[in-house]
């Protein structure tokens, strides 16, 4: 067994934080843009609309069927040989696809577990003022289940971040892949993986104290 | 004026409402009372389409529905010209009291915020609620959150307000409060249809007493016809059931 190398990793942290903004680019645009596509989705299954009910199930169930890396893989390497247009995708803009397809598949059943879960009371007082079904779900309903939701999106989003590790499969240079080039010249693994770990575990860990904020917050309401 | 005729719903085979026909003058205040599951809250609840009918018209002023074939804009229409009062208050918990009463202003009438937001004040004055305007339904006691729900429908200046047993839910304590704004919200001669157990507060603000058994209309009258003289045989039996 020989020492870690303690000067190199200390060498090495501010060149892996200096692609965390990127991680945290794909992360959140992959999360803003997931938490979109599931709300839609999760209202649709809330509502069934004919038509448009199997095919939001079949989405559903392939995204969440099969491995993000493999869906990752299947964006960035196979589709561009099917649809020319997609060759000129790069490795982020495949990256966040993939990220917002996969999580917006498990994000949409949580989200729609939420919806079931506000009260009737609260829909049919939405609709006794005349509300139409829009202004209910935007104004009433969503944001109640906003807070239902809230602990189980908040572990998406990390899941998320994590997630976007895999981008260096793609090619991408992120905090894994940079992580790897250093590690290549110095043959130092270890050291340079475990700094990479301890970033992302800070990262996250940072987050879940976000997240105790975020759930006071959304809990002013309903505080006796 | 308001008239319903020939309201029907059927929950499976079972009529619940068995044709029922009813004319409210403006500024009339009717009181339904009956055995419990005899279609009383279905009759408010399909006024408005929260259950749905199966046929029969609905007319509200100028507006006339087909319950057979109401459109959706139909429906949003008539729900637009009633304001409804729920037995569980049925606040908006995610808004403050001042916000239930200001959301239908604004995002169903458009009204300018600062509009609706006067007018939330006023009636959270009228209310006696004005010191809890910030607060949340989660802060509030079974009186006050149901004084707000009162307070909601009456903002809406709707042509019809309909209360569904908006006691029943109550502890005994809470109760008087909301009876005694409801006396205040009478004495502005809004159209009132109210489903209640109170059968002394019914002799008290009633103009007509209408009872309901077995999804139809049994008897109705002025309160001192209805409740002191009734002719119908299940009437009677309902009245010293409930002790009057």
């Amino acid at each position: 067994m020989r020492a870690l190398d303690l000067d190199y990793m200390i060498g090495l942290v501010p060149v892996i934080l200096g692609y965390v903004p990127l991680t945290l680019f794909m992360a959140v645009a992959g999360m803003v843009l997931a938490l979109i596509l599931a709300s839609l989705m999760a209202v649709e299954r809330v509502i069934k609309v004919p038509g448009l009910d199997w095919l939001v199930m079949l989405f559903i169930s392939f995204f969440r069927g099969t491995p993000l890396l493999v869906q990752l893989f299947l964006f960035y390497y196979g589709l561009p040989q099917v649809l020319s247009f997609l060759t000129q995708i790069n490795g982020v803009t495949a990256a966040i696809m993939g990220l917002t397809l996969h999580f917006s598949a498990y994000m949409a059943e949580s989200i729609r577990a939420a919806i079931a879960g506000v009260d009737r009371s609260q829909w049919e007082a939405a609709q006794s003022i005349g509300m139409t079904q829009g202004q209910m779900m935007r104004r009433i309903v969503l944001p109640q289940a906003t807070r239902i939701a809230a602990p189980t999106l908040v572990n998406y989003f990390i899941d998320m971040i994590k997630g976007t590790s895999l981008a260096f499969t793609l090619g991408v240079t992120e905090m894994m892949g940079a992580a790897q080039k250093e590690a290549a010249g110095s043959f130092l693994y270890f050291e340079a993986f475990l700094v990479v770990a301890v970033i992302y575990w800070i990262m996250v860990e940072a987050l879940n104290q976000g997240q105790k904020r975020l759930e006071n917050h959304l809990n002013k309401a309903f505080a006796r | 004026m308001i008239s319903v005729q020939g309201l029907t719903k059927r929950f499976d085979s079972t009529a619940v409402l068995d044709g029922i026909d009813l004319e409210i003058e403006p500024g009339e205040r009717v009181v339904v009372i009956g055995p419990s599951g005899t279609g009383k809250s279905t009759l408010l609840r399909c006024l408005n389409f929260l259950d749905r009918p199966q046929a029969g018209t609905i007319t509200i002023g100028d507006l006339s529905v087909d319950a057979a074939k109401a459109s959706r804009a139909d429906i949003l229409a008539l729900r637009r010209r009633t304001a409804f009062v729920f037995q569980n208050y049925a606040l908006f918990a995610n808004k403050t009291a001042k916000e239930n009463i200001m959301e239908a202003l604004v995002t169903v009438q458009k009204r300018p915020k600062a509009d609706a937001e006067a007018r939330a004040l006023e009636v959270l004055r009228e209310t006696g609620l004005d010191n809890k305007a910030d607060s949340y339904p989660a802060a509030l006691s079974g009186g006050q959150q149901q004084r707000v729900g009162i307070g909601r429908a009456m903002a809406l200046d709707a042509g019809l307000m309909l209360f569904d047993e908006p006691t029943s839910a109550l502890d005994p304590e809470w109760v008087g409060e909301v009876l005694d704004l409801m006396r205040r919200v009478a004495e502005q001669r809004q159209t009132m249809l109210i489903v209640t157990h109170e059968i002394q507060f019914a002799r008290e603000i009633a103009d007509r007493v209408v009872f309901m058994d077995g999804g139809r209309i049994v008897e109705q009258g002025p309160p001192g016809k209805v409740l002191d003289a009734p002719s119908d045989d299940r009437l009677r039996r309902f009245l010293r059931r409930v002790g009057q």
